[in-house]
């Protein structure tokens, strides 16, 4: 295990941000910390750093008790969401900071930080200021310089947040090629789901101050924990007393064994898929199910029309807080 | 109303409250050739007064400057109680009159029965009218120039680049030295320009505080009156060009600074 933290509650006045939260981070892996805003992530992620302090528990890195120790002597890298770039300095000083401030030879810092700019192909900016980059530009700078001082771990607080849709896309796939080349332990915070799917080992899910659940995208995602897990990592609809997800149920024009009956109340097309709202004779409920159009031409139904819905198999379903 | 007859309304107002009448100080100076400004800048009791304000005005800026990144630091980062008291605290010079700084000063630094000079004065250090006391009233006047022009900056600075400094290890001093000082210099840079034009035009509490002895502890603006009193009005208006010309050298410096500091703020 590269980070263990151990029972870490953190308060701020009377709101608790971490509520005895214990977690074990395994070394050379890409881990999402992923949960809504005011969950408690950052907080973690910053207590891990050490930028903040715990009210009780441990932190353990690299096998150091790290608890009590100030940021600049845990040496870990920490990228933050609005790039904290150093702006009276150009991208190589930048780049330089931790390492002069460790006293290296000068011939070593240039060495390492002309290798760095390759890695994040700033080369052409090098005596750049921040301030004449773009926000893309900025994010990679910052990379390079927490990777300049050789960290045990990288952590990173929505790095991509402060992006536009497409350049957040291009980055965090790129992070995910830089993670296979530098295999760094790595821990990025995240509010995008599709993010952290896409990019991590791991994902840990954390909610209200509370670790939901840890494990692989697909264990989160094919076995969630909770409902809250379940609907945070996509759409949900309710079905026969159960969450499941919308293209996770079968739609017949006629009746099979196993299908429920079902009116179908509104057809609403988005992009690519078709949903279809239906109403289970069973139910108070509307039930949302989600189809390709291809498959939604064949069905051959409409508004009003009378369906038969079905569990699809091997379909996630968790039951209902109100059938518990 | 037009545009231009706004405009004349402003050039008008400027022209009779300050040019005309700075311009006719240095008209003054002047008017009679360089001989007389010769002469009156090399009157030993002229050399003095200027050195005097030179010296306390360069005192009393080092100290604000120091002390004034200080506070500003401490009123930006870090929450204390009585935080808010020390706040009001820092505008008090501005809103009182010299004049009544002079006279606390002088109650509390009496060599008779003054809280702080009473005790200064059996260690033999003597504060009242001498170049101590003149450098205490004038830093006191000063004093908020600097923590007005830095929080504002520290402010907008925040703390992601002392923290980002932290986490590549380092220190406290070092974070200061390399990362918070270099993102606030324009900010201590123009208050120590402005600190540095309020010293040297300081009247009222240094008149009370110094005693006022010609060639002893007469300061410039000091000199300037006493001088006009006395008619020597050629001495008089030399040095007071000399103080109002120092003082356009600054503003234009403080404006030329504005320009860098608002292009950098784009």
């Amino acid at each position: 295990m590269s980070i263990v933290v151990s029972n870490v509650t953190k308060r701020f006045g009377s709101f608790v941000a971490l509520d005895d939260v214990s977690l074990e981070i395994p070394a050379g892996r890409l881990t999402a910390l992923l949960g809504p805003s005011g969950g408690g992530k950052s907080t973690l992620l910053r207590v891990i750093a050490g930028l903040e302090t715990a009210d009780s528990g441990t932190v353990n890195i690299e096998g150091t008790e790290a608890t009590n120790l100030p940021p600049q002597k845990r040496n870990v890298g920490f990228v933050f969401q609005h790039y904290a770039a150093f702006k009276h300095m150009t991208v190589a000083r930048n780049i330089a900071f931790g390492l002069e401030i460790r006293k290296r030879p000068r011939a070593e810092i240039d060495a390492r930080v002309d290798e760095l700019l390759k890695l994040v192909h700033l080369s052409q900016f090098a005596d750049r200021l921040p301030s004449q980059l773009s926000g893309g530009q900025r994010q990679r700078m910052a990379l390079a310089r927490a990777l300049a001082v050789e960290p045990s771990v990288l952590l990173l607080d929505e790095p991509f947040g402060a992006l536009d849709a497409q350049v957040r896309k291009e980055l965090r796939q790129w992070l995910r090629r830089l993670h296979d080349e530098v295999h760094v332990t790595t821990v990025f915070v995240t509010h995008d789901q599709e993010e952290a799917l896409e990019v991590a080992d791991d994902i840990v899910v954390i909610n209200g101050g509370r670790v939901e659940q840890a494990g692989t995208p697909d264990e989160i995602y094919d076995a969630p924990a909770s409902e809250f897990v379940m609907r945070f990592l996509g759409p949900t609809t309710h079905f026969e007393g159960h969450v499941v997800r919308p293209h996770d149920l079968d739609v017949f024009s006629i009746a099979v064994r196993d299908s429920v009956k079902a009116e179908v109340t509104e057809v609403q097309r988005v992009g690519h898929e078709v949903r279809l709202s239906a109403k289970p004779d069973s139910a108070s409920d509307l039930t949302t199910v989600s189809l390709t159009r291809a498959h939604f031409r064949d069905l051959e139904v409409g508004e009003g029309d009378t369906v038969w819905l079905r569990l699809a198999q091997g379909a996630s379903q968790i039951a209902t807080e109100a059938a518990r | 109303m037009g545009k231009a007859a706004r405009r004349l309304i402003v050039v008008i107002y400027l022209l009779a409250l300050v040019v005309v009448p700075v311009a006719l100080v240095f008209w003054n100076a002047l008017k009679d050739g360089l001989g007389p400004v010769i002469e009156a800048l090399t009157d030993p009791v002229v050399v003095h007064a200027l050195q005097l304000t030179l010296i306390a005005s360069l005192v009393s800026v080092v100290l604000n400057a120091v002390f004034g990144v200080g506070v500003s630091v401490l009123l930006v980062r870090y929450e204390f109680p009585g935080k808010r008291a020390l706040n009001a605290l820092i505008d008090l010079p501005l809103s009182v009159s010299p004049v009544v700084v002079g006279l606390s000063l002088v109650i509390v630094y009496n060599v008779r029965d003054g809280w702080f000079g009473a005790p200064l004065a059996s260690l033999g250090i003597q504060v009242l009218f001498s170049l101590p006391g003149i450098i205490l009233a004038t830093t006191f006047i000063s004093m908020p120039l600097v923590v007005r022009e830095v929080v504002p900056v520290l402010q907008e600075q925040g703390t992601d680049q002392e923290q980002a400094a932290r986490s590549l290890g380092a220190g406290g001093w070092t974070t200061f030295r390399r990362v918070t000082l270099p993102g606030i210099r324009w900010g201590v840079i123009y208050g120590v320009v402005l600190c540095f034009a309020r010293s040297i035009g300081e009247f009222g509490a240094v008149k009370i505080v110094s005693g006022n002895l010609t060639g002893k502890t007469q300061t410039a603006t000091l000199a300037v009156e006493q001088l006009y009193q006395n008619f020597n009005q050629a001495q008089a208006f030399t040095i007071a060009a000399v103080l109002a010309g120092a003082a356009i050298i600054i503003i234009s410096v403080v404006a030329a600074l504005r320009v860098r500091v608002e292009r950098r703020g784009a």
